[in-house]
């Protein structure tokens, strides 16, 4: 590894954790959406503070740039207030617009502007150790990693001021108003602190990997545990490994790294959408599995239960009484049985004493619907847990 | 070559004629879908789709090696029709909300879709060139064949829609009813989001993947003010994206250097802006003149009422009061008591006023007429 690739690795993680601790919020309170608005509607931003800087990494042009960002969020909100249309078509339409204006702005002055569109998008991590600092001729590093240093900075040092607010202003609205933290305060925070981090990253990593970046390791970390600490360590974590494999991927590949690291991203995602413990894709399919087959077992119980009929008991008649498939009954039979719930005596089911309570209780529950009578049933069935 | 030059030139021109009648044709078919997304309160999907779609493009283009534009198509339908899928089993399945998904699908498949091309673009390969307008798109890439395919699948889409109407709009107001009736609304469901997404696809070429939303909303949004009917909003929208297209083009067309994407999207912006303010019964501005009538039929009430309260504790009911008093009540205005002689509910003399037997009637009757009605 030479010094060049330590920059960009360094650069991509620290973009990776100033993106996802505002990321972390967006997706809680429901706001992904908003960051793609953002990281499109900055262009028209990014160009006019172009036209007065002359230089893409200065702080003017990424406080003009953030300013757009903030008038996307606040014309979202104007026209969701009117009540004309609702509030995604607002976003839907008010980026788009904005982003049509800014490419229409470089393709005009495309003989001044040293901008090219796909860069924005895209940007070019590979390039961003060749842009140096020089503070009174000496070297400090590239700009990049000073720029997108100093916004993690700001981003932890108010993160750690304002957590407890964020936190109680995220999951209760009201509460936290009612406590006297501002909302609108706390909104227009997080969206401005959004729109710089957009604006400081879109630099060295394109508008796409921004988005990616805030929503991915977030939503990826929120399908493994419910805790905002350990979702915030998790998201960031995600991020940080995604953005260095994403980078020796894209060395391999000789490809985009910024794409690159949006696929590792994607990869990460789809690992744990498929396979986390309670909430991943198989999880759940598993749970509802066994949640159908226990219905079938309490409805095949309250049978039993109705019916002191030995006709109506016969294993083959259940097969025809309540109309389930063999494999079905089969199953359910199997799971009364493991259970201690039913014996069989010559193809004839009964209730045990076991069986027989538990259908009481049940029933008891199902009429009353108090949790506290069940929770002893919690851990063998799935059925009572949801 | 200015705004005039190109009218007398798109019947005659082929390039002109050409992109005129794709950007027409995309714009009305992207209306009429775009009515459903926006009314299903997935205007977003659109945006998410149109990225979706691109490694779908790079990927039919490793694969076949070729640059044909419907097999490229084909590719950006499948992963489109992929990421759509995704995201439903994203909110169905887990406790993710449906902006997170959005967002998801959007950035992550864009992203390896960007990976793809930018590995293409390293493949020593002299056909690459070009992928990248799917990007933002370029309307002067059109041929006619691709108009031809624009025009079929419209024309499709126009007798699926004109087909399944009724499930459609039994499906868009009351799903949980169109469910009891027995219709299957899975099949409907997938079939109008299987058009989404086909309509497009067909755009990425014109206006590009990251505009393609535009195209899908803003038309359908301009049209929603116009109207509460499904039908006519449908034709509305299909109207505005129509003249989007047609405009875009043309404004595109008689300056150097303007895309056509951009433009057609900013047209549609203009109709949407212009629906926003002058739509007669939800736009802004006839909304802004109501609330001020209402306000000031609400002050000439006050007034009146106040007026009655004096003149009720007179024997004579028309007997004159100075103005002077009525000041100390703030919904007196000059103009309100203008509008009161008018209507001969007052009489002005010099510095005072009489109420006449009208007024006195009506203020009577103010409050009990309104309750009654």
């Amino acid at each position: 590894m030479n010094s060049a690739q330590i920059e960009i690795q360094l650069i991509a993680s620290l973009v990776a954790i100033a993106c996802t601790i505002p990321g972390t919020f967006l997706v809680l309170r429901k706001m992904a959406m908003i960051s793609d608005a953002i990281s499109h509607s900055i262009l028209p931003g990014i160009v006019v503070g172009f036209f007065i800087t002359q230089d893409l990494n200065s702080p003017v042009l990424i406080l003009l740039a953030a300013l757009t960002g903030i008038i996307t969020v606040v014309l979202v909100e104007y026209i969701q207030k009117t009540g004309l249309v609702k509030e995604d078509t607002a976003i839907g339409l008010v980026f788009p617009a904005l982003f049509s204006i800014g490419v229409i702005m470089i393709a005009k002055n495309a003989n001044d502007v040293h901008l090219d569109v796909d860069a924005v998008l895209l940007g070019e991590l590979a390039f961003a150790p060749f842009d140096r600092l020089l503070i009174s001729g000496v070297d400090v590093g590239p700009k990049s990693l000073w720029i997108i240093g100093s916004i993690l900075a700001i981003t932890i040092t108010l993160l750690i001021a304002f957590f407890k607010e964020l936190k109680v202003s995220t999951f209760d609205a009201g509460l936290a108003a009612s406590l006297g933290f501002s909302p609108a305060v706390i909104h227009y925070g997080l969206m401005s602190v959004s729109s710089v981090t957009t604006v400081g990253a879109f630099d060295a990593v394109g508008a796409i990997l921004v988005v990616a970046l805030m929503i991915a390791p977030a939503a990826t970390a929120y399908l493994l545990t419910t805790n905002l600490k350990k979702m915030l360590a998790l998201a960031i974590t995600f991020g940080v490994f995604s953005a260095i494999s994403g980078y020796w991927f894209a060395h391999w590949l000789d490809a985009s790294i910024a794409g690159s690291i949006t696929t590792m991203l994607g990869l990460l995602f789809l690992m744990v959408y498929l396979f986390a413990p309670s909430k991943g894709v198989i999880a759940v399919l598993y749970r509802e599995k066994q949640q159908r087959t226990e219905v079938s077992l309490l409805t095949f119980l309250l049978h039993l239960k109705n019916h002191k009929e030995k006709e109506e008991r016969h294993v083959n008649h259940l097969n025809e009484h309540i109309n389930w498939q063999k494999v079905r009954s089969k199953t359910v039979l199997e799971l009364a049985l493991k259970n201690n719930m039913i014996s069989i005596e010559n193809s004839v089911v009964s209730l045990t004493e076991k069986g027989n309570d538990f259908t009481s209780q049940a029933i008891d529950y199902i009429i009353t619907n108090e949790d506290t009578q069940i929770e002893h049933m919690k851990d063998d069935f799935f059925l009572f847990r949801g | 070559m200015d705004l005039q030059e190109y009218f007398s030139l798109v019947f005659s021109d082929y390039t002109l004629r050409t992109i005129t009648l794709g950007t027409a044709v995309l714009g009305a078919v992207t209306g009429m879908l775009g009515s459903f997304a926006v009314l299903r309160k997935q205007s977003l999907l659109g945006d998410a789709i149109s990225h979706a779609a691109l490694p779908g493009i790079a990927i039919a283009f490793l694969i076949t090696g070729a640059k044909d534009s419907n097999t490229l198509l084909l590719g950006a339908l499948i992963s489109g029709l992929i990421g759509t899928f995704w995201i439903r089993g994203i909110i169905t399945k887990t406790h993710l909300k449906p902006d997170t998904a959005l967002g998801l699908i959007l950035s992550l498949f864009f992203g390896f879709g960007m990976l793809l091309l930018t590995f293409i673009q390293k493949q020593p390969n002299a056909n690459q060139a070009g992928l990248d307008k799917y990007l933002f798109g370029q309307a002067a890439t059109l041929v006619e064949s691709d108009v031809w395919l624009m025009a079929i699948i419209t024309g499709i889409c126009l007798m699926v829609l004109l087909l399944f109407w009724k499930e459609f709009k039994i499906l868009l107001f009351d799903a949980d009813y169109t469910k009891t009736l027995g219709f299957n609304t899975k099949f409907i469901d997938i079939l109008i989001t299987t058009f989404i997404v086909l309509a497009i696809v067909l755009g990425l070429q014109t206006v590009g993947v990251v505009l393609m939303s535009a195209m899908l909303l803003a038309p359908a949004a301009a049209a929603r003010q116009w109207t509460n009917s499904l039908s006519t909003m449908v034709f509305l929208a299909a109207l505005f994206g129509a003249f989007s297209g047609v405009f875009g083009t043309a404004i595109s067309a008689s300056q150097n250097n303007l895309s056509t994407g951009p433009v057609i999207v900013l047209v549609a912006g203009v109709f949407v802006v212009f629906s926003f303010i002058f739509s007669p019964s939800r736009g802004l501005l006839f909304k802004q003149i109501r609330f001020i009538k209402n306000r000031r039929d609400l002050e000439l009430h006050k007034t009146l009422a106040f007026m009655y309260d004096i003149a009720e504790t007179h024997e004579n009911i028309s007997h004159p009061h100075a103005i002077k008093i009525l000041n100390n009540f703030q919904g007196f205005t000059k103009g309100t008591l203008q509008k009161l002689v008018k209507k001969d509910y007052v009489k002005l003399n010099g510095n005072m006023w009489s109420l006449t037997e009208e007024g006195f009637k009506t203020a009577a009757n103010l409050y009990n007429q309104q309750s009654n009605e």
